[in-house]
């Protein structure tokens, strides 16, 4: 019983946590991951943009509730989402434009181009906050759980509780949903496989009559879709900041390089260390550790390994012990 | 050579429009400020200009100027010190050796599973042992007289010998950073950097022992010469000048001061670039842009890129942490919360690229330019945005569009470095 209950303690404040969290930063490093994969830099206005889907989704999400629509007992956002994937790409498209285009032709240096894209980070991070403000919002409305900590109780009789908030729920069934449609796309559409070639060997794939401006207006649409998700299901879950995207920025790209920067697979797999280690790190495993040690062995302190303020701190550990020892990430991503 | 003079002219004539229009007092400080970020973007274009490394920790190595200055002219506290700082001592250096155990443990066994084994088992009961030392340590630091100290106190030392420990710090950081993340691909040591400036502030933020975190530290003495404004105004000598002048004592002691610390910071900032010009025209200088202009090929010449690389990246970190130091003791206080990425990390970048870089005099231009922009669009922006809302009815939205005038900054940051960028790479002053 002590076992049982000692495991759902650590389902209910570690693993539920870190898998929601966790599918939230495979989304976003895919994003970053797609973009370093074929326009080959490191796109440093990936949070902002994340931040700007959810302004758009979160303003849609206020008209329809004045007017009165929802979705029932599911978030009314999920239905504002596709007007922010489609304000998003319509924004980045613009300023692929306008901005990367001309440095694409060029042929840049990849320093230049992460210059550029926080010249682009900065406009974004503008216009957020001009419209929506700098304040927290909190935009989830339907049902709070799938299973109450006290519903939980009582069908199993335990000491403690299993909650799983809907949020956490939609943002893994959606994660799953993204993940499997990306990698069809990717591995049988005409398109996602000139992406490939593309990504693999870009002379080639030109000699072989790949429209490079076509393939990458599919990356930014992709990686627009990808971040507006990422952010709006982020925002769901814990609530919307424009200056914590800026932040997230960190474990995103520790989770992309984790991976291996430009292997969609290694993006997802870097998420979930980087969610699992984040939160493994931060929490207090007294009650754990309580109900699965011997009662003379119980620790009396918080067994906590690092207070939650030092939170970015493991996911730069991690990023450092991989690019001394495996630069080029678990899934052999590309180096240079 | 004439443009630059006449764009330097041109700066002066803002700054003394500023005077002229707003107050003396604005003028000055916001000239302060500018010196400050321009002794920042010396470092930077160092680190930029000079070699093509792309640092976006800035903020990073101001803190920790700020840090020094805190833990080395604050004002003692015994009692705090007594209660666990030796403590804290010893358990600074556990970690130290720990990692430094782990690092020669890896050096110096075959590879292998027992290797990765040993490694672990010395790091995780280094982490322990550390953790057992430093927790009991901190807690009674903390807990003397949390309401006015809770800390271990500084060494009670002038001010001016804390900007030379601003930059040992920050010297030391970048070695650390450096060691790991240079000579990997470019975008790494950014994402590096970036990961450890929130590092550094964050530690500050919730290391309460150090420099009392976000309760802030103040009452940080002055630097020499410059006296206080109070003493100033109870000084004969000085009101018989001001009286001589027909000057208000309050308005002329708070210039003065100010002034005192332009000639501060005016003397340091010589001093940086004349050592840089020098470095910039030696036999260093030139390998170090031979270095940046083609590393394969300066590798080729026998050149050790990645050693020369960690040099300058280490040199450009401790003139940001000096910078740093003398920021904090200006400021005469630490205020974690007020370090922010967007002003000390992207606005000292904008300042370097429109300023030209590679160039130290460019980087001054754009620091002064800059800095005059920002801090000037800070005290007319509500003003202005309130004379372009005029027409629009009182409420809710004139009170959004109002408030909105600060972001209105990050936009049209990002607007300028994006048309500098594209349409003057080099920037206002190119390099020669």
């Amino acid at each position: 019983m002590d076992f049982l209950n000692g495991l759902v303690t650590f389902l209910n404040f570690v693993f539920v946590p870190a898998l929601a969290y966790g599918s939230q930063l495979a989304l976003g490093a895919l994003g970053v991951t797609l973009i370093y994969g074929i326009l080959r830099f490191s796109n440093f206005a990936h949070g902002d943009t994340m931040a700007f889907g959810t302004m758009v989704t979160i303003l849609f999400t206020w008209w329809f509730q004045s007017m009165g629509i929802n979705f029932g007992v599911l978030p009314t956002a999920l239905l504002a989402l596709p007007f922010g994937i489609a304000a998003t790409a319509a924004f980045v498209l613009a300023t692929d434009r306008v901005v990367y285009r001309f440095y694409r032709r060029q042929k840049a240096a990849p320093t230049i181009l992460v210059i550029v894209s926080l010249g682009v980070m900065f406009v974004m991070n503008g216009v957020v906050r001009l419209i929506i403000g700098v304040d927290d919002q909190n935009f989830a409305d339907g049902a709070r759980f799938v299973i109450s900590a006290g519903d939980f109780k009582t069908m199993t009789g335990l000491a403690e509780g299993l909650a799983i908030k809907s949020t956490q729920a939609i943002t893994v069934i959606t994660a799953v949903i993204v993940v499997a449609f990306l990698f069809w796309f990717l591995q049988k559409t005409r398109t996602g496989k000139s992406m490939r070639a593309f990504a693999d060997n870009e002379d080639l794939a030109l000699l072989s009559g790949i429209n490079p401006d076509r393939v990458v207006q599919v990356t930014w649409i992709l990686a627009a879709a990808l971040a507006a998700i990422a952010g709006v299901l982020y925002g769901l879950d814990k609530s919307f900041k424009p200056f914590t995207y800026y932040l997230l920025l960190l474990p995103i790209f520790a989770a992309a390089i984790v991976g291996g920067l430009g292997s969609p697979l290694g993006a997802i797999t870097g998420g979930y260390v980087i969610a699992f280690s984040e939160v493994t790190v931060t929490y207090a495993w007294k009650k754990v550790l309580g109900y699965w040690l011997p009662p003379d062995l119980a620790p009396d302190n918080l067994v906590q390994l690092l207070s939650t303020d030092y939170k970015f701190a493991v996911s730069f550990t991690i990023l450092i012990i991989v690019l001394l020892f495996l630069p080029t990430g678990l899934f052999k991503g590309k180096s240079v | 050579m004439t443009r630059n003079l006449a764009l330097f002219a041109g700066l002066a004539v803002l700054f003394v429009l500023t005077g002229v229009f707003q107050s003396w007092n604005l003028s000055l400080s916001i000239l302060n400020m500018g010196l400050l970020s321009a002794v920042m973007a010396m470092g930077v274009n160092m680190q930029w200009g000079y070699a093509g490394l792309f640092n976006t920790g800035i903020m990073g190595f101001v803190a920790l100027g700020g840090l020094a200055v805190v833990l080395v002219s604050a004002k003692p506290v015994p009692a705090g010190w007594n209660a666990g700082g030796p403590g804290i001592l010893l358990a600074l250096f556990l970690g130290a050796a720990t990692i430094a155990a782990a690092v020669y443990l890896y050096r110096r066994m075959p590879k292998g599973r027992t290797r990765s084994l040993t490694m672990l088992a010395v790091l995780v009961g280094g982490f322990f042992l550390y953790r057992a030392v430093f927790d009991p340590a901190v807690l009674a630091v903390e807990s003397n007289s949390p309401q006015n100290a809770g800390n271990i106190g500084g060494l009670g030392l002038p001010s001016l010998l804390a900007w030379p420990m601003g930059g040992l710090l920050a010297a030391a950081a970048a070695w650390a950073i450096g060691k790991t993340a240079l000579g990997l691909r470019s975008d790494y040591l950014a994402i590096a950097t970036l990961g450890i400036a929130e590092i550094i502030v964050a530690v500050i933020r919730n290391e309460d022992w150090m420099a009392r975190g976000v309760k802030n530290l103040t009452e940080l003495p002055r630097p020499f010469p410059v006296p206080y404004e109070v003493d100033l105004q109870q000084t004969a000598s000085f009101l018989n000048w001001t009286a001589s002048i027909g000057a208000d004592p309050v308005t002329a002691s708070s210039i003065t001061v100010k002034l005192m610390y332009a000639g501060l910071f005016g003397l340091v900032l010589a001093a940086v670039i004349w050592l840089s010009e020098r470095a910039l025209n030696s036999p260093w200088g030139r390998m170090m842009r031979a270095i940046r202009d083609n590393e394969v090929s300066a590798e080729a010449m026998g050149k050790d890129v990645t050693r020369r690389h960690l040099q300058v990246f280490i040199l450009g970190s401790a003139v940001v942490g000096v910078a740093g130091a003398m920021l904090t003791s200006m400021e005469g206080q630490l205020t974690p919360g007020g370090y922010s990425p967007l002003r000390y990390t992207f606005l000292i970048w904008v300042m370097v690229i429109v300023g030209g870089s590679g160039n130290n005099w460019g980087s001054i231009l754009g620091a002064l330019l800059i800095g005059w922009l920002w801090l000037i669009v800070e005290t007319v922006g509500p003003g202005l945005m309130g004379m372009i809302t005029a027409g629009v009815p009182e409420g809710s939205l004139k009170s959004h569009l109002v408030d909105s005038a600060q972001h209105m900054r990050l936009l049209s940051l990002g607007v300028i470095l994006l048309l500098v960028l594209r349409f003057s790479p080099r920037g206002l002053i190119p390099e020669k």
